[in-house]
């Protein structure tokens, strides 16, 4: 190609030499068409989005506060690229939110501009790890759970929707499995390596209810086949669970049957671990808005 | 297409057509050399992500596929295609993004899979397909067999399953000690 690396050829175009490709932020949704099918409210459809867009992106977020923090570099590369996944499709949620419900809000817009009460994520997502061990064990319920809910999402009449779930199915099937081979390989290994991840299994399972709990919402747009019915996931979920705690010779009771923690994600009730995490996450952009980096 | 578009080779052919096969031709064969920026060795046709080059609402559409979800590299694949073909002549260039079906790596070319391997890096595996059902679990390292693209040994071993991006593993050969990336199968 007449340059002396490959590289080089990259900015042979513009003099644009950043290495940190994806630092200018744009629609995630650029050139995708994202009309709403017909009978759907944009209002609606943009709320659901922003329920599985603020799952993704605050998971992310917790994954990120791992980076400089895992036992080995190979854990921080596995943990920065689920995150970054999880990034991507937060991205496209949020882009699909601002385009459906007509306010033309932008992906940073929801990111930065909102408060705890506005967030519409699980709980299971803004929680904070004592240690690797409870990570990789909410890791895999998280993924286990995600990847239920985007297997189902692939048949949704949104055609968006079912785009970013049959992408997402490919991401989270390996999220899992690095999950489940950590908590594998923790709960059947040392007497100390398997407290830890047993203390994270008690401390997830009380998270779990609120998984399987649909709002009214979800429930309307799943009769209308844009969104998952979550309460139909609940035995898929609890299969993949139990095989991976019998091969961690750990015993898991089963999914619980309601949302232990007082309010649900979903209505904008959060934990107490929320407000810190907007604290780092909104930062920067409250304290410079509009700035790009 | 309103366009009438001239433009010239690298080796200084000058053309200049109104033709649509013509103008086809030429701005699929402008698009296909875009490199990738993570990995510039593959041009997009190589790895499979340029989707289609057509005519529609009277102007130059060209419809690119994201690898994966978070790929932080589409804008500057969109902005590359887009300047390249300017600057090859077309006036009026209109770049979409196709989310689905997803990209697969199996869509990565017989030609990318030889530069991934000159480059040192092992191309992927043919993915396993399912088409309905729940996705089983993988509770132990895929046993993949893959050749060291340094010294063509098949004793190799899984270092991390994830590495520099995310669409890439880490591995390391046992007979000749040194590590390689593998383009992961999805």
């Amino acid at each position: 190609m007449g340059f002396d690396t490959a590289y080089e050829g990259l900015a042979a175009d513009d003099g644009d030499l950043r290495w940190a490709f994806g630092t200018g932020f744009h629609d995630a949704l650029a050139g995708v068409d994202t009309t709403i099918p017909d009978g759907i409210g944009g209002v609606d459809l943009a709320t659901y989005c922003l329920m599985l867009g603020d799952d993704a992106l605050i998971m992310s977020h917790r994954l990120q506060q791992w980076l400089a923090h895992a036992p080995e570099l190979e854990e921080e590369t596995a943990l920065a690229n689920i995150g970054l996944d999880l990034l991507g499709q937060a991205r496209m949620l949020l882009a699909r939110a601002g385009a459906a419900d007509g306010s033309g809000r932008t992906e940073d817009d929801y990111a930065f501009g909102r408060q705890v009460p506005e967030f519409l994520n699980v709980h299971l997502a803004e929680v904070t790890d004592a240690d690797f061990g409870a990570l990789v064990f909410r890791l895999l319920v998280f993924s286990t759970w995600r990847l239920a809910l985007l297997t189902h999402l692939r048949d949704s009449r949104d055609p968006v929707l079912a785009a970013i779930a049959a992408r997402g199915i490919n991401e989270l099937t390996y999220h899992r499995d690095y999950a489940a081979q950590w908590v594998v390989r923790l709960g059947d290994g040392t007497d100390y390596s398997r407290a830890r991840v047993q203390d994270g299994l008690r401390a997830i399972v009380p998270l779990t209810g609120e998984l399987f709990a649909a709002t009214p919402l979800e429930l309307r747009l799943a009769r209308l086949c844009i969104a998952v019915d979550v309460t139909g996931l609940r035995s898929e979920v609890d299969a993949v669970l139990t095989q991976v705690c019998t091969a961690a010779t750990l015993h898991w009771p089963g999914v619980a049957d309601v949302a232990a923690h007082g309010g649900s994600g979903r209505d904008g009730q959060h934990t107490p671990a929320m407000a810190p995490l907007l604290g780092e996450l909104q930062g920067l952009a409250r304290s410079f808005p509009g700035a790009l980096w | 297409m309103t366009n009438r578009v001239r433009t010239s080779d690298t080796d200084g052919t000058v053309l200049i057509t109104d033709d649509p096969a013509q103008m086809l031709h030429r701005a699929r064969a402008v698009a296909a050399l875009v490199p990738d920026p993570e990995l510039p060795m593959l041009s997009l046709a190589d790895l499979g992500i340029l989707r289609e080059v057509t005519i529609a609402d009277g102007h130059l559409v060209i419809t690119l596929t994201p690898t994966y979800s978070g790929c932080p590299a589409m804008r500057e694949m969109r902005r590359d295609v887009h300047t390249r073909l300017l600057a090859a002549g077309f006036a009026d260039v209109e770049v979409r993004t196709a989310l689905s079906p997803p990209w697969t790596s199996d869509w990565i070319t017989q030609d990318g899979r030889r530069k991934l391997a000159a480059a040192g890096i092992a191309p992927p595996l043919p993915t396993q397909r399912r088409t309905a059902g729940p996705i089983p679990l993988t509770l132990s390292p895929l046993p993949r067999v893959l050749t060291c693209p340094h010294c063509g040994s098949t004793n190799t071993v899984l270092t991390s399953a994830f590495s520099a991006t995310a669409c890439r593993a880490l591995y390391r050969c046992q007979a000749c000690a040194e590590p390689f990336e593998y383009v992961k199968e999805i």
